[in-house]
């Protein structure tokens, strides 16, 4: 109020000053008009327009025709230089070229937003791009994550020591996509913010101009990426959640033996990824019984873990509120008011500037804090859900005779077919897998 | 032959299993996308824009943008403006004197360009453009044109801006002042700036009206073509204000 105040008196001085001065002034007004010249036109302010969205559509059609290559290198052609030249591609232009925005990643936000704020009118683009990639992925597996996904493809570059990671925390740390899908959707349901673009690591780079946090966080996930496959693709992607639960389902997937698999186990230590599945060997009965037990167990672990979630989210009321604006504002008025803090933030002396009563904002606070009690439950619920999944899956015993990607994992890189002999036998490079395979099929592979 | 059934059997529950979830995802995607296409028939491109009304120069524009140089730049609203000797906007608050000199500008670069019109019955009138390829949108001069008239406002440049899903400066304006509109609009006008668009587009058309019957020629089409778009501007201001009002009941903090 007393900001506002001085500011008054200063105009009026001001305005006062320059009547002074003027003698064309019309009394009584506020404000100083526009003279009348003699000779001179005022010129007209003229907004700045952008680009036809000709370009967007143009994008959309880019994303069609790399998808359907990059499904063909990986299925029909198994051709890991054709998928690297893409990838490569993909990168300059969506990435470098195009600003790395709006990705499909992002767009899970666009969509959420779309679904649940009425005024938000989603743009047909941005829908394209989010429903395309899924389209694919339910076909031909994560082939979108092969060669076209910009975020994936500077990861791929980078890829060159990749080390194993223990299965243990291979599987830990990939429940943490679906964890950041669940916060994703709840903070763009509420319209709060886009917390995948505001965590995007490689957009300041492709850009080549951001904050130097974000320039950090990209250079270290790269640098990550190097020793460990593509560490934000498999341990952050929210996107790669959705399209790894589609590719669990998909028509046709790159097979790792173009024939019969030899079980030479060469291919499995040729993915970064973890993502070849080996077989599985055959199990005593009573050990069959153990496993039996172990699934029911988890299957009945899966609503106790979702109530546990759901309690636990009673917990992020407070923590998960702290980014909506009117929040953050309102306990900052109120720290103010008490004298807890010094001086004003801008938000805070803008707010005080409007004259509003405080109360009318704390009320709306409150009402936001309410909002995400309940959807810190469904959250935690959520996870609950998630970790309960993990585990009945875990304890699913599949019969596998030989050695398959893992779809859910599988990023349709194509590494792994080079190392197959099935596939030097295919291009007619040598006559029989046993010229290439005499040595490593002497001992027994496991 | 008992083991190999066995497997066959597991075989084709599996494809089962995963026919039904690709025709489950299909037909789930294909309503959600309905669902998305029904509730907004007209789904074009949306751009960022801030709202000079809502702006309180607080200089977060220039420094929180991904870009190296802000795309927020600063427009002059000359319809709004005083063309004043003594402008606020242009001049350091303890001038020295009256000048170009770098020392008197309110500018931190030197973006607002002072140029002679005309004199008055003893008064001097000055046009203020902006350089915009130097303007960082810091502010400063908007700051200062508050004090009188408030012509000089904020915009998002649209051929700057990268149009990225979630706006840096959007999340750190203390004011909640930037919004995505769609792409036809553009801009987001003072609302008094689309007075005065609204008044002078009425008055160009009265006038060239006025005069074509007086001389019994032709309207003027290049005139009246601007007045149309004066008036057109004016309007498409009027529906985003109304449908601001209606879409933030008690939600948004009013900050006009």
């Amino acid at each position: 109020m007393n900001q506002s105040s001085s500011v008054y008196k200063i105009r009026i001085f001001l305005v006062l000053g320059a009547l002074c001065l003027s003698s064309s002034v019309a009394v009584g007004s506020e404000l100083i008009p526009v003279p009348e010249f003699t000779n001179h036109d005022v010129p007209i302010t003229l907004p700045s327009n952008p680009d036809s969205p000709i370009w967007e559509w143009l994008n959309v059609g880019l994303l069609v025709i790399a998808l359907s290559l990059a499904s063909y290198l990986a299925i029909v052609s198994r051709s890991r230089r054709g998928l690297f030249a893409l990838a490569v591609a993909s990168l300059l232009w969506f990435g470098f070229a195009r600003g790395g925005c709006v990705c499909a990643i992002g767009a899970v936000q666009n969509v959420t937003l779309g679904m649940f704020d009425s005024s938000y009118a989603i743009p047909w683009t941005v829908i394209a791009i989010f429903v395309l990639p899924l389209v694919y992925t339910l076909f031909f597996g994560r082939t979108f994550c092969a060669a076209v996904c910009p975020l994936g493809a500077i990861q791929e570059v980078v890829a060159v020591r990749p080390v194993r990671v223990p299965s243990w925390l291979d599987h830990s740390l990939g429940l943490v996509p679906y964890i950041y899908l669940g916060l994703a959707i709840l903070y763009a349901a509420t319209g709060t913010a886009f917390i995948i673009c505001r965590y995007d690591p490689f957009v300041a780079m492709f850009r080549m101009s951001g904050n130097v946090n974000m320039l950090i966080f990209g250079g270290s996930i790269l640098l990550l990426g190097v020793f460990i496959g593509r560490p934000y693709c498999r341990y952050l992607c929210p996107y790669g959640a959705i399209l790894g639960v589609l590719s669990k389902g998909s028509k046709w997937h790159g097979r790792i033996a173009p024939e019969t698999c030899i079980q030479c186990h060469l291919c499995e230590n040729s993915c970064p990824y973890g993502a070849i599945a080996t077989p599985t060997r055959p199990i005593h009965k009573s050990e069959r019984v153990k496993a039996r037990g172990r699934l029911a167990k988890s299957l009945l672990s899966v609503p106790v873990l979702i109530i546990c979630g759901v309690l636990v989210g009673l917990l992020l009321k407070t923590p998960l509120s702290k980014l909506d604006a009117d929040v953050r504002l309102a306990e900052r008025i109120i720290q103010e008011d008490a004298g807890e803090v010094e001086g004003m933030t801008d938000a805070s002396e803008a707010f005080r500037n409007t004259g509003q009563p405080t109360s009318a904002l704390i009320e709306r606070a409150i009402g936001q804090r309410e909002l995400f009690g309940w959807l810190g439950m469904a959250l935690g619920g959520w996870v609950g859900l998630v970790v309960g999944v993990k585990f009945v899956t875990l304890s699913i015993r599949r019969r596998r005779v030989d050695y398959e990607p893992d779809r859910a994992r599988c990023v349709s890189c194509a590494r792994c077919y080079w190392y197959c002999p099935g596939e030097h036998v295919r291009q007619g490079l040598v006559g029989d897998v046993s010229q290439l395979v005499s040595i490593e099929t002497t001992g027994d592979p496991r | 032959m008992d083991t190999n059934s066995f497997d066959s059997g597991k075989q084709d529950r599996r494809r089962f299993m995963a026919d039904a979830l690709r025709t489950g995802g299909v037909v789930a995607m294909a309503s959600a996308g309905g669902f998305l296409v029904g509730r907004r028939s007209e789904g074009e491109p949306m751009v960022w824009q801030l709202d000079p009304d809502r702006c309180t120069a607080c200089g977060n524009c220039a420094t929180h943008c991904v870009l190296d140089v802000s795309a927020v730049k600063c427009y002059n609203c000359f319809d709004m403006c005083g063309f004043c000797d003594v402008c606020t906007g242009y001049f350091e608050m303890n001038y020295k004197s009256l000048d170009t000199a770098a020392e008197n500008q309110a500018c931190p670069t030197g973006a607002i360009v002072r140029k002679f019109v005309e004199e008055k019955s003893g008064q001097r009138f000055y046009e203020y453009t902006i350089d915009e390829p130097i303007c960082i949108g810091c502010a400063k001069c908007v700051e200062g044109c508050a004090l009188m008239n408030g012509s000089l406002y904020l915009q998002i440049d649209h051929q700057k801006c990268l149009n990225c899903n979630e706006c840096a400066i959007a999340t750190a304006c203390p004011t909640e002042a930037f919004y995505r509109i769609p792409q036809s609009q553009s801009e987001i006008l003072k609302e008094r700036a689309a007075a005065v668009y609204q008044a002078r587009g009425s008055q160009t058309k009265r006038v060239i009206e006025r005069d074509a019957e007086q001389t019994g020629t032709e309207i003027d089409q290049v005139k009246e073509a601007e007045a149309n778009e004066l008036l057109a501007r004016a309007e498409r201001q009027r529906v985003w204000r109304a449908s601001q009002q209606k879409g933030s009941d008690s939600q948004e903090p009013s900050f006009q």
